[in-house]
């Protein structure tokens, strides 16, 4: 709240010179906000520019790395044929069936382990126990188990998902700050209200972590899970391609599982910023 | 402060009805040689207390010499190790409420869901409730956005929402600067004022014992060493020389016990 004469000089000195308010400094913050968005696309940009470049001059051989065009051609091949299609909708099958097999025992174990004391020390050793077994590791024993087809590959895919999932559900549950529960307890909540008003929102954010991790993860494992004889899918498209040296179409296979995993990244994400809203972290 | 219709409708509905139908507004309370130990160490110690309905008392004393443990062992937070807590006489069970010295929102749910926990259909008196803490604008906001003068009057409100016959205060205004604290000892003086429920604060501030309560008690050594009428007029004026007296009185008596006290047994842990 100024004196008078100067909040009377400021709509003059607007009217006077309108071009003013297109100064400089304006313009700046302009340009800032249209090309902030761009900047993480720069460097892959540049990269790619870089690549295709290399490719073109002679300096890289089309069969060591294709050209980025060359990728493109064979993406828009398999595109236009509807084999692309096929194969990745299997693979998107087989990845949300693995991840929410594994994710759903990974949360009701977690949520049962972190409540209750008793279930803790009656079913956590054990679970600790196999969690160290790296889930790739037990590939042939899978193999020996449920053959080759869809089931091996939905239980290795569940196997390695289960475990991040477990471990942050059973830590957030944990974590939940005990004078919240003290708290709510005082004004009357318990059971079944109590959990879904405290613990659970309390919890949730660990829970979110265990998610993301795995939203990451299923991708990692699906590619090796698609290689144990698989009919279609992206891993079977990959390994087809490498077979009959077709580099560009493996690179096809490798960016399509870059894309599916940011997909899956940005799902997280989305779910973090709409559960988590009421944290300043998350916003 | 104005009482809003649809608190005094609900005050007479289902809160607050004794046995023979009229309003109780504060509960009778009654420790009788209540006994606490941790881990061998006796920390209250056959405490024998009456507070009567719409008393306001305070309990001060060091760092970590029971009277949260007391208060915590009224509203039934801690289990006593021997003795009995008698809340309110005949009739229905009174309504009982606590602060604690953080807010202890959650942060999950908006300030009005905040204040209507534990209360099914409580959106409208949680709002009446809001606007009288001073908060009326404030009801969509998430509790992070809020600093601790305005956290601590959501918990304010979300105890009173409930009507309480005897409202536990621990250490609420701790926490919080100076000024704020200043208001928040108006606000809750001037709520006690109008509704006449039974009060217990726990404080470390002797000035601020003075100026709420009408009883000071000194808990010391597990036991009640003070027991002092304050019989100042309301709204307790902090410069006046009665005032001054009174404080001086009970700064002198708390302090009094860390000469002897802290030499022969060790001081008390904070």
């Amino acid at each position: 709240m100024g004196a008078p004469s100067s909040t009377a000089a400021r709509p003059i000195a607007s009217a006077v010179a309108p071009q003013a308010a297109r100064s400089a400094p304006a313009l700046r913050r302009r340009a800032v906000a249209w090309l902030a968005p761009l900047a993480p696309w720069a460097l892959p940009v540049l990269l790619v520019v870089i690549w295709q470049v290399a490719a073109q001059v002679g300096w890289l051989s089309s069969r060591i790395l294709p050209e980025p065009w060359a990728v493109a051609k064979a993406f828009w091949m398999l595109a236009e044929s509807g084999e692309l299609w096929t194969h990745l909708r299997v693979s998107l099958w087989r990845a949300l069936a693995g991840f929410g097999l594994g994710a759903a025992l990974g949360l009701v174990l977690g949520l049962l382990n972190g409540s209750s004391r008793r279930a803790a020390l009656l079913l956590d050793t054990t679970v600790q126990m196999v969690r160290n077994i790296p889930a790739l590791a037990l590939i042939p024993l899978v193999i020996l188990w449920f053959g080759i087809d869809e089931a091996a590959k939905l239980f290795l895919l569940s196997v390695g998902v289960f475990f991040p999932v477990y471990l942050n559900t059973f830590h957030g549950i944990r974590s939940v700050d005990a004078g919240l529960v003290e708290m709510a307890r005082s004004y009357g909540l318990s059971g079944w209200a109590l959990y879904r008003d405290v613990i659970l929102p309390g919890a949730l954010p660990s829970i979110l972590v265990g998610v993301r991790f795995s939203l990451g993860l299923v991708w990692v494992l699906l590619i090796v899970a698609e290689t144990i004889s698989a009919q279609a899918g992206i891993g079977y498209m990959t390994m087809n391609a490498r077979e009959f040296l077709q580099t560009d179409v493996v690179l096809v296979g490798v960016l399509l599982y870059a894309l599916l995993g940011k997909a899956a990244d940005l799902a997280a994400r989305g779910l973090e910023r709409h559960f988590l809203r009421w944290n300043p972290a998350y916003r | 402060m104005q009482l809003h219709p649809i608190e005094t409708s609900r005050v007479g509905a289902t809160h607050g009805q004794g046995a023979d139908g009229q309003e109780v507004r504060g509960a009778h309370l009654t420790l009788r040689r209540l006994s606490k130990q941790y881990a061998g160490r006796t920390v209250l110690d056959e405490i024998d207390l009456k507070i009567v309905p719409g008393e306001f008392v305070a309990v001060v004393g060091r760092s970590g010499c029971g009277k949260s443990t007391l208060l915590r062992a009224i509203a039934g937070l801690e289990t006593p190790d021997g003795g009995q807590v008698k809340i309110g006489g005949g009739g229905t069970r009174p309504e009982v409420r606590m602060m604690f010295q953080e807010a202890r929102l959650l942060p999950w749910k908006t300030v009005l869901q905040n204040v209507a926990l534990g209360l099914p259909d409580g959106a409208t008196a949680a709002q009446v409730a809001l606007a009288n803490v001073g908060l009326c604008t404030r009801t969509g906001d998430w509790p992070s956005v809020l600093s601790g003068g305005q956290r601590q009057r959501v918990a304010l409100a979300r105890a009173l929402v409930h009507q309480p016959q005897l409202l536990l205060l621990d250490e609420p205004l701790g926490a919080l600067d100076a000024l704020t604290r200043i208001e928040m000892q108006q606000l809750i003086e001037a709520l006690w004022r109008e509704r006449g429920f039974t009060a217990v604060l726990v404080t470390h501030d002797v000035q601020e014992a003075v100026v709420l309560a009408d009883r000071i008690l000194l808990v010391e050594d597990g036991r009640v060493a003070l027991d002092l009428r304050v019989d100042l007029p309301r709204p307790r004026q902090r410069g006046s020389a009665a005032f001054g007296t009174f404080e001086q009185q009970v700064l002198d008596r708390v302090l009094e016990t860390h000469a002897g006290g802290a030499a022969a047994k060790g001081a008390c842990r904070a």
